[in-house]
């Protein structure tokens, strides 16, 4: 059942640093048709984990979206962030500067 | 991956190494085809006591592998090569995942040096059976095998039950590896038991309904709860409906079982839903091909839902109450809980509905061969614990409706993905892994083409299944639906050349007839079915009977449509 409020949420995941584990968590967001606007991945130092920030606006199913995400065995743990604000992820981006756009 | 401990150590490979782990998970029978990235491993299997069966096709090896799961609710495994090997298996991986059914899918893979270089029968497996699978592996150097391979199989079995698949590089196949001890073999995990205060809840929601159901799902099978969920019906005074998957799990005689509900449900258990006040799904997961609809699936009732996977509570339906856990171990503590309840007016009004939409069908003495009296004839001739798979379309939901299944996992049938195909191999499957058993596999004359080499495999391992073609010379429900849905524009659904299937089966070493409808076809099926070994039995039926009653797709479970009057001789 679709919240009647759109929402905007920032998640937060430690996961298994290890080649696939991407793929499994952006392929899920594919296939279920969950919306995702960001995405920031960084390996925890000294450890076999990533934390992973996800931004996800306007999504209705917010709650199938952490259970799934739960569910995922490279998928450690799932924690609200709303502490967080999603500019986060626009100032991260902004900080460096653009690539010069190349014609191939 | 630090396994310390020195001496004594054991030089293998790392082909042999998975061997022996395989053997430790009690894998004794193996299906698949050989081909050049996994032949490491072939020839690690010589002389194993691993009996390796030869499908014909991967697809063949992947279902078979499912008919041993289904059977014994014990993860199965089946061996591919790389490229077009891991391909052909996708189908029967897919079809495991939508029905929870425990596989661990097992493929070659060139080596690592080749991957991603386009090279002879590359394929990226583990990008492609990513989205079908609980979970998947590239297995990167041999020491991994010792983790991966029973993890892969605590998985296939923990929990929701799901495929696996495991790709094996050659590389890794061939490596030298030195180990020390070996790992404990992957078993299923408990979860996390329900907290009390919601089965508490449960029964008091259950001993203050007027009108409760129990909607029971395949869960309750994999789960081992069917004989609880019979006692609880009975505790509760709740009628039971059932899912496809679910058959078998409440015998039809029981007086509160309702049968299936859904598009090809019963018109009275349909209509009883529509009347509940507290609707109990256990194991089920609100397909849309049994809630119609959905937004006007049983309108006056309380949801109340039990599942192992916590993304099913709510995924679909909202529950009032969402129980995650082991449904044999909930409704054990909700039988605690739960004095007996009496609803007389409510099972009288159910008894009434079940009583007054029955199944349309002709008398057996006036059409023998109409499906739902073949169905009914078959389910006096084999011993109540036959198994029966089928294959997708009519005929699937003729035996879903009128074969009288008394036990769990007595219907292997396709039911999330609707695998046509599915039927032959799946039964080859159920025969190997329960060899005292009587094993019949329906089918129609479009599905038997979809696998029909497994005929040749049939016919090496002698199994005892009988296969059923209820042919009709369509793909009967796809011409069903262009009959009601699309002005009776047939395209693409009938066959213009109708093959000898009996010839066919005779040529593949298997006994094979035709049945004459002129003279006492019942007898000739009747006789086939007593001979020895396998056989394929070809039943001419009506080449336009519709399957009835039906919800047209995407309506509410309460429009159903009947048979038409003209049609109709009962």
């Amino acid at each position: 059942m679709p919240n009647p409020m759109p929402t905007s949420t920032i998640l937060e995941l430690i996961v298994r640093n290890h080649p696939g584990t991407m793929s499994h968590i952006t392929g899920l967001f594919a296939r279920r048709a969950f919306n995702l606007e960001a995405i920031v991945v960084v390996p925890l130092p000294s450890t076999e984990t990533s934390r992973i920030l996800l931004h996800m606006a306007d999504e209705p199913k917010l709650e199938q979206v952490e259970r799934q995400l739960t569910k995922l065995h490279d998928v450690l743990s799932v924690h609200h962030r709303p502490d967080l604000s999603p500019q986060i992820f626009s100032r991260l981006i902004n900080q460096i500067p653009t690539a010069p756009c190349k014609t191939f | 991956m630090e396994r310390a401990q020195p001496k004594p150590t054991m030089k293998t490979t790392g082909a042999q190494l998975l061997r022996i782990l395989l053997e430790r998970q009690g894998i004794h029978t193996l299906p698949g085809i050989p081909g050049g990235a996994i032949l490491p491993f072939y020839d690690a299997l010589h002389g194993s006591a691993i009996r390796h069966v030869l499908a014909r096709h991967e697809q063949g090896a992947g279902f078979i592998a499912q008919g041993m799961a289904r059977v014994t609710g014990r993860a199965a495994a089946c061996l591919a090569t790389s490229g077009p090997g891991a391909t052909n298996l996708l189908t029967a991986i897919a079809d495991a995942r939508l029905d929870s059914v425990p596989l661990v899918a097992i493929t070659g893979q060139v080596s690592q040096s080749l991957i991603g270089t386009d090279a002879f029968q590359e394929v990226d497996t583990y990008g492609l059976t990513l989205p079908i699978t609980k979970h998947n592996f590239l297995v990167r150097n041999a020491a991994e095998l010792l983790d991966i391979v029973p993890l892969a199989f605590q998985l296939a079995e923990s929990g929701r039950p799901g495929p696996v698949a495991i790709d094996v590089p050659k590389d890794v196949q061939n490596a030298a590896i030195e180990i020390n001890t070996l790992p404990e073999p992957g078993r299923r995990q408990q979860l996390p038991p329900c907290a009390d205060e919601l089965i508490d809840t449960l029964a008091h929601l259950l001993a203050h309904a007027q009108r409760p159901v129990l909607y029971l799902g395949g869960g309750v099978i994999a789960s081992n709860a069917t004989e609880l969920a019979r006692t609880l019906a009975h505790r509760s005074a709740a009628p039971v409906v059932s899912t496809l998957m679910a058959l078998g799990a409440i015998p039809p005689e029981d007086p509160l079982f309702m049968g299936m509900l859904g598009m090809h449900g019963t018109q009275g258990t349909n209509l009883l839903l529509e009347e509940a006040d507290l609707v109990l799904a256990i194991g089920a997961r609100f397909d849309d091909r049994a809630t119609g609809k959905v937004a006007e699936f049983c309108p006056h009732a309380t949801i109340a839902h039990i599942d192992i996977d916590p993304a099913e509570i709510g995924k679909i339906k909202t529950a009032f109450l969402g129980l995650v856990g082991d449904a044999a171990d909930i409704l054990c503590r909700l039988l605690e809980r739960l004095p007996p309840q009496k609803h007389p007016t409510w099972l009288a009004r159910a008894a009434e509905l079940r009583a007054s939409y029955p199944l349309q069908h002709p008398p057996r003495s006036e059409d023998p061969l109409h499906p739902v009296n073949l169905c009914r004839f078959l389910g006096e001739q084999l011993p109540s614990d036959a198994i029966i798979t089928t294959d997708v379309g009519q005929h699937q939901m003729w035996v879903a409706q009128a074969y009288p299944f008394r036990q769990p996992r007595t219907l292997l049938t396709s039911g999330g993905l609707g695998t046509m195909g599915f039927g032959l191999p799946a039964a080859i499957g159920a025969a190997l892994a329960a060899p005292n058993r009587r094993v019949a596999c329906v089918t129609g004359d479009g599905s038997i083409l979809m696998n029909i080499q497994e005929l040749a495999t049939l016919a090496e391992e002698n199994l005892p299944v009988a296969v059923l073609i209820f042919n009709n010379t369509h793909l009967g429900l796809v011409r069903q639906q262009q009959e009601l849905f699309y002005g009776q524009r047939y395209e693409a659904s009938r066959f213009a050349t109708s093959p000898d299937f009996a010839a066919i089966a005779r040529g593949f070493g298997v006994r094979g007839i035709r049945v004459d409808p002129s003279t006492d076809p019942l007898t000739q099926i009747s006789a086939a079915l007593t001979g020895d070994g396998p056989c394929v039995i070809d039943i001419p039926i009506n080449t336009t009977e519709n399957v009835y009653p039906m919800v047209p797709p995407g309506a509410a479970n309460r429009h159903m449509m009947i048979a038409q009057p003209e049609l109709t001789h009962a």
